[in-house]
């Protein structure tokens, strides 16, 4: 029995080929099947194989740091941009130098020092109920605080780290003072305690449990898109408001999946050869078209469909900020009382 | 090796002296006393879910004979083969406001949000309710393992002496089982405390949310650790409930004379509520569920069957039968060692060991981390030194690490079932053996085994079932290239695409059932006297 024990051990521990190219190995905390079949085209085109570990973004940092430099893992790949942002913190990541990537992507979605890269970007807009809201209504984000919206909005929970991450830029752009006071407001015009996922906030609007939610773009996206009658109806229900893209108003709060190199990367030029084919065109147009995000490269076109949801400003706020102010917006939301 | 078992938990809790007064002071005025509440409702409302759903089916399906009894006696272990955060996946599409029941109550009516009442899943109550469904079996199949290995002679007496059928059931027959059905609840509530998937699905918060928050969120390792002290301490007070239930009397059994149980026949209605009472917990613990899963799954089965799939399906089941059979080799060097040399130290360090069960699986992966990375840097310089090349992470990159996980997180579970086998076996066998010249494990393995192969397999199939439905720790500590079925299904649900999530969902639950009906099967012939 053991023998037969130790075997299995082994075999699977030395299973992956090691092919002519060389390989290169991910920690992703972006889910499989939004990557694999980009790591397949890119092992087809230049022979190097990617290894792959998915996981949750915080326990992969702790892995790798835990791991030290002995960790085998070349690329750190997020779903958020403060997640990367703490891993440039705890001294996990190093700079690369690519002009390609310096050049395809704009300033605010990578890091002043080079040590990560914003791959794909997401907004996380203002939704509302078609038949009973009129966008008039709406303005910016700081106006949902307001007693008029009492018992009309629904979001997720504070456990999420899109709204901690949201609360973060408006550390930054407004203060510490003004978000908790924004916090505070927008938890007592809650429809009902904060549940589920994005998904869920705008079938609640849809389905006239709340008038107003907040909610990602590519959930929304891929609502529209579904196979499922219930959720296109849903979706179908409910338009996007851009907030606060009045003239000097700071524009409509995004956030980024992206990645960075290991500081202790073996496979270092692997690693940035891997970055610089998921900005290239195809790769972009990919992640357009199966996850519903805008492409992070300028001349890239987004779906025809997120076209159709029109241009917007969006804040240019340094991503890097979110994951530096993440502490302060947990505390924050806990004050608030945001469950 | 309780030590080596013990050390993830004892190096989370390295953390536990460091003060961490500004998190602390945050958290009571904020959250702490929302953990605090919502564990404890939890934990009692679950432990009365489980004994309320899995007690009168455990008597009825032991002692009864009524229509249907064969098909209910394996199926009401089904339940066990379901994942908690899965089921509430089901239920939640199922009932949501914006889900079919609701919209189709709505559409009859007329009415809109407000208009009337209806129960919210995403609730405290949706989680006692959704964890009750899927613990039950705990108690079940422990409280039927006992009701049937008990000698039929002692009801007899009772019912000479005068008590009628009820009477000999609460007077003799339960608390003659009860170490075994605290053993079945404190399985159960153990899993509830360590719960992550379903409360935080729900947005309830509890200690393990909190933990979680606090570890990651407000990035505060020495708060999180002591929250984590808390937790331990609800487990604590769980298995000095469990150790006190038992050390009150030591039941053994007097006679080895087993006749066959005469089956009391149920007629009329009696039968007719024996069979809704078995029938109500397996329709919607599993019967109702798995027909959502399996919607689900036909509509997306093009797209998610492919040689992925299968290899999904292959590593699962490997891994979880490897860990079994580790946990069950380890389970039984540790109970024997005990009742071979009652040293209380052994004692101690086997419960602490045991205390994994209770510890979210996210926790235990870090905790398996630290020093198994401690140990791969020290070999590392160590073949520096003397090879001038690096090995790599031999323990922590591999399988091996998430093995050893899984055993400080299940061990629990079969330390537990070893230890009530080996506690119905009489000492005096044992130095029967000995006398006649076998060495105590020419005792283990000529007398014990045998008289326990009931609680060994079931000791393995409920650590092969754990280990199948496992996620935060596999999700941490898992080699290059290599998933799970709980994987998948967690990432298609977290990305909230419940239907895409159905498929892999159904395998878990398809996978855990063969060896589900195995044992209840195995379980009906232990008994002596009856085939």
């Amino acid at each position: 029995m053991f023998k037969q024990i130790a075997l299995s051990l082994l075999v699977a521990s030395i299973a992956t080929p090691v092919l002519a190219g060389g390989e290169v190995n991910v920690y992703s905390a972006r889910k499989e099947q939004l990557i694999k079949p980009l790591f397949d085209k890119f092992t087809e085109q230049t022979g190097i194989n990617v290894n792959l570990v998915t996981g949750k973004d915080d326990a992969l940092l702790e892995r790798l740091k835990l791991e030290g430099e002995n960790t085998p893992a070349d690329l750190l790949m997020t779903a958020d941009a403060g997640r990367l942002h703490r891993a440039v913190a705890m001294q996990l990541t190093q700079p690369v130098e690519s002009a390609i990537l310096q050049q395809d992507i704009p300033a605010a979605l990578r890091d002043p020092d080079n040590q990560w890269f914003g791959l794909t970007s997401r907004a996380r807009p203002i939704f509302y109920a078609k038949d009973n809201i009129k966008p008039e209504e709406l303005s910016t984000y700081e106006d949902l605080a307001d007693p008029k919206w009492k018992g009309r909005i629904c979001v997720r929970s504070s456990d999420n780290i899109y709204n901690q991450s949201m609360i973060g830029s408006m550390i930054t752009t407004v203060g510490t003072e003004k978000a908790q006071a924004w916090a505070d407001g927008i938890v007592k015009n809650f429809a009902r305690p904060p549940e589920g996922g994005d998904r869920d906030q705008i079938k609640a609007a849809a389905s006239g449990q709340c008038d107003i939610a907040l909610a990602n773009t590519y959930y929304y996206g891929q609502m529209l898109v579904s196979d499922e009658a219930e959720e296109k109806a849903a979706a179908e229900k409910v338009a996007i408001f851009w907030p606060n893209q009045a003239e000097g108003d700071r524009g409509v709060h995004i956030n980024i999946s992206g990645a960075a190199v290991t500081k202790t990367a073996k496979n270092k030029d692997n690693a940035i050869k891997l970055m610089e084919f998921l900005v290239n065109d195809e790769s972009q147009k990919w992640y357009a078209e199966a996850n519903q995000e805008y492409p992070v490269k300028a001349n890239i076109a987004p779906s025809e469909m997120l076209k159709g949801w029109g241009e917007f400003k969006a804040d240019s706020v340094n991503l890097s900020e979110l994951g530096k102010n993440n502490a302060e917006a947990v505390k924050i939301l806990d004050k608030a009382g945001w469950k | 090796m309780a030590l080596l078992t013990a050390l993830p938990i004892l190096a989370v809790f390295g953390y536990v002296f460091v003060p961490a007064p500004d998190v602390w002071q945050h958290l009571r005025e904020t959250v702490l006393t929302d953990y605090l509440l919502n564990t404890l409702w939890l934990v009692l409302g679950v432990g009365f879910g489980v004994l309320l759903l899995g007690l009168p089916v455990a008597w009825l399906n032991s002692m009864c004979e009524f229509p249907g009894r064969r098909l209910f006696e394996w199926a009401l272990l089904l339940p066990m083969a379901m994942p908690a955060y899965i089921i509430a996946y089901t239920y939640t599409g199922m009932l949501d406001f914006s889900g079919p029941v609701q919209t189709l109550l709505r559409d009859l009516t007329g009415w809109g949000y407000g208009d009337y009442y209806f129960p919210n899943v995403r609730s405290l109550g949706g989680a006692i309710t959704m964890l009750s469904l899927v613990l039950f079996p705990y108690v079940y199949l422990l409280a039927r393992a006992a009701f049937l290995e008990q000698s039929i002679c002692v009801l007899e007496v009772s019912r000479t002496l005068g008590s009628n059928q009820w009477q000999s059931f609460f007077r003799v027959a339960l608390p003659l089982a009860r170490p075994a059905i605290i053993t079945g609840l404190s399985l159960a509530l153990m899993e509830t405390l360590a719960d992550f998937g379903t409360v935080q699905y729900f947005g309830v918060s509890t200690f393990t949310t909190g933990i979680f928050r606090t570890w990651f969120g407000l990035g505060d390792h020495a708060a999180a650790s002591q929250l984590a002290a808390l937790l331990m301490g609800f487990v604590f007070v769980l298995i000095l409930l469990e150790r006190w239930s038992r050390s009150r009397a030591r039941y053994h059994h007097t006679s080895s004379k087993y006749s066959r149980i005469p089956k009391f026949r149920l007629r009329g209605w009696t039968a007719v509520a024996a069979v809704l009472v078995c029938a109500l917990p397996l329709l919607l613990g599993f019967v109702i569920p798995v027909g959502q899963l399996l919607h689900w799954s036909i509509k997306v089965a093009s797209k998610g069957l492919d040689s992925d799939f299968i290899n999904l399906v292959w590593h699962s089941l490997m891994l979880a039968s490897l860990a079994a059979v580790f946990a069950l080799l380890l389970a039984l060097i540790l109970g024997y060692g005990k009742r071979l040399n009652n040293d209380p130290l052994v004692s101690i360090a086997s419960r602490i060991a045991a205390m994994g069960y209770a510890i979210p699986g996210t926790v235990i992966a870090i905790g398996v981390l630290i020093p198994f990375a401690w140990a791969d840097t020290q070999l590392n310089h160590l073949s520096k030194q003397f090879f001038d090349s690096n090995v790599g992470l031999l323990l922590s990159g591999t399988l091996f690490t998430l093995l050893f996980a899984y055993n400080v997180r299940f061990l629990a579970v079969s330390l537990q079932t070893v230890e009530a086998g080996l506690g119905k076996i009489k000492p005096t066998l044992d130095n029967a053996g000995r006398s006649l010249g076998l060495s105590p494990l020419g005792v283990l393995r000529r007398l014990h085994l045998p008289l326990m192969k009931g609680s060994l397999l079931t000791a393995i199939l409920l650590v092969f079932v754990d280990v199948l439905k496992e996620l935060p720790a596999t999700l941490i500590l898992r080699p290059f290239n290599f998933n799970t079925l709980a994987v998948r299904a967690y990432e298609l649900a977290s990305d909230e695409r419940l239907a895409d999530a159905g498929l892999p969902s159904l395998m878990i639950v398809a996978a855990g059932i063969i060896p589900v009906i195995l044992l209840s099967r195995s379980i009906s012939k232990s008994r002596a006297g009856e085939h």
